[in-house]
């Protein structure tokens, strides 16, 4: 279990303190899929970056069960852009968080083929970045976040700049892989269909600053239906929430 | 709209051929004193001349041994500190000032100090050259480190490379690649010209070879060492350009 406590986040500047999150909590089951939704600029992405670490908390805490592991990272990302390093092929940019974990050259070539392979990207491995679609780019960057063998994988709107095909091809590749692999997955998207569609759990990010204003589980069976009734009647009650708490009816 | 390749080559020999036609025809129609300027058909009987006295190898060597050492030096430096530089805020804040004052003098300024200091010596050749190429490569280094997409950064904090040598090494210096590399190779001509200037004060090697020359009014041998230069400028340019393009095979 992921553990996240009391979280708040300010920045001092010029103009005084602006609080962006305020006594967040939540607590990951492990092999949860969690999503969490939001209007743009409420600061979903700063959430996942404070748990990742990149950036520090003003208070609160991050605890995992799970104790370091050699050869492993407790977190992983995957961003919006897909943000390959155009000077590696493929297969070195799989292998880029693996580096510095003390592993050897062939294991973590391995690791990062093994990778490839979950994403049915195995063929790519020696080609460059530039010679691949947006999909399989955001493939790429997936592959690279599993490398790692992390307990909690988290997805900064990793399908919000594909096309709407490419979009509904990779969720459903990224339902089967977190089937097959187990992962926990934190996943932070302003589309509440999509998060709907995925999670087992929907967080509504809201107010300023943020704090969790509603979390919704989503009972729905799998494989599910895009067009399932009760998960519309949920997408649309975290819709009407969210408007009420969007002044200009920005966003959504 | 393509030109045909053999259009083109032809048009280039065609623009050598009148270049050459009307070199010589000056001062085979008496419009120039051939003193002034040597019709090229007597070059290699010139050049020949200077390769047997042995003086025409000896000169080569010398510059040579200047260019590279200087060249090397210099271009290190203005790496290593352009990119430390670029990655420190306290760095550059300490120098910002020392630089503005610095950079304006051109190279060749130096000369007074250079031979004041050193002498008429390759010490002094040596000074010269790296002081050329030393600012266009710390510039070069320090914009580009600087100009480092801040997201490649984020993303090697994200995957665990967060020390000051891990992000150089995995993110900025492949980053900076190109933009060095540029820099690099502006140096490569600007330290061939502090080269010859340093050797017309008198440093041993093809610039002072031909100040000989000139004032004897060999202005053939002149023409030797011009052409002797412009060709072995060449030559190290299209090695290094061959180098770079095989470091950022990448690209293409």
């Amino acid at each position: 279990m992921i553990s996240i406590q009391d979280l708040t986040l300010s920045f001092d500047s010029d103009r005084g303190r602006t609080i962006v999150l305020k006594d967040f909590h939540l607590d990951i089951a492990d092999g949860e899929f969690i999503a969490v939704v939001g209007a743009s600029g409420v600061g979903k992405s700063t959430l996942l970056r404070v748990i990742a670490g990149l950036v520090k908390p003003t208070s609160g805490t991050v605890t995992r069960d799970n104790p370091e592991t050699p050869g492993r990272r407790p977190y992983a990302l995957v961003f919006q852009d897909a943000r390959l390093l155009p000077w590696r092929r493929v297969v070195k940019n799989v292998e880029f968080g693996l580096e510095g974990l003390g592993l050897d050259k062939q294991t973590r070539r391995r690791r990062a083929l093994d990778a490839l392979e979950l994403v049915g990207l195995s063929d790519k491995a020696d080609r460059w970045p530039h010679q691949l679609s947006g999909g399989q780019r955001q493939r790429v960057a997936i592959a690279r976040a599993l490398a790692v063998d992390p307990d909690l994988l988290m997805m900064d709107e990793p399908f919000g700049a594909l096309d709407a095909i490419t979009r509904q091809g990779l969720q459903d590749e990224l339902v089967e892989l977190w089937q097959r692999t187990g992962k926990t997955i934190l996943f932070v998207t302003h589309d509440i269909d999509e998060a709907v569609y995925l999670a087992d759990r929907v967080i509504l990010l809201a107010g300023s600053p943020a704090g969790v204003r509603s979390t919704d589980q989503i009972t729905a069976p799998r494989p599910r239906q895009r067009d399932d009734t009760t998960a519309r009647h949920t997408a649309n009650a975290i819709r009407g929430r969210l408007s009420g708490t969007v002044v200009d009816g920005e966003g959504i | 709209m393509a030109r045909p390749r053999a259009l083109r080559l032809s048009l280039s020999l065609l623009g050598v051929v009148l270049f050459f036609a009307l070199w010589e025809a000056l001062p085979r129609l008496g419009l120039v004193k051939s003193m002034l300027l040597p019709a090229p058909s007597g070059i290699p009987a010139s050049f020949w001349q200077e390769v047997s006295s042995g003086a025409w190898g000896e000169a080569v060597l010398q510059s040579l041994r200047h260019y590279v050492s200087g060249l090397v030096l210099g271009s290190a430096l203005g790496v290593a500190l352009g990119v430390a530089t670029g990655m420190s805020r306290t760095l550059e804040d300490m120098t910002n000032w020392i630089v503005r004052l610095l950079r304006p003098i051109p190279g060749l300024a130096w000369v007074p100090f250079a031979i004041i200091w050193f002498g008429v010596s390759p010490t002094a050749a040596n000074f010269i050259i790296i002081v050329g190429v030393f600012w266009i490569n710390y510039f070069s280094a320090l914009s580009a480190v600087q100009a480092v997409d801040r997201d490649l950064i984020e993303l090697a904090n994200a995957f665990g490379h967060r020390s000051p040598l891990a992000r150089l090494v995995k993110v900025i210096l492949p980053a900076s690649v190109q933009p060095i590399m540029a820099g690099l190779r502006t140096g490569l001509g600007q330290a061939w010209m502090a080269v010859v200037a340093a050797e017309l004060f008198g440093v041993a090697g093809l610039g002072q070879r031909m100040m000989q020359a000139s004032s004897l009014l060999a202005t053939d041998i002149v023409v030797v060492y011009m052409i002797t230069m412009a060709v072995l400028y060449g030559v190290v340019d299209a090695g290094f350009v061959a180098l770079r393009d095989r470091l950022l095979a990448w690209k293409a």
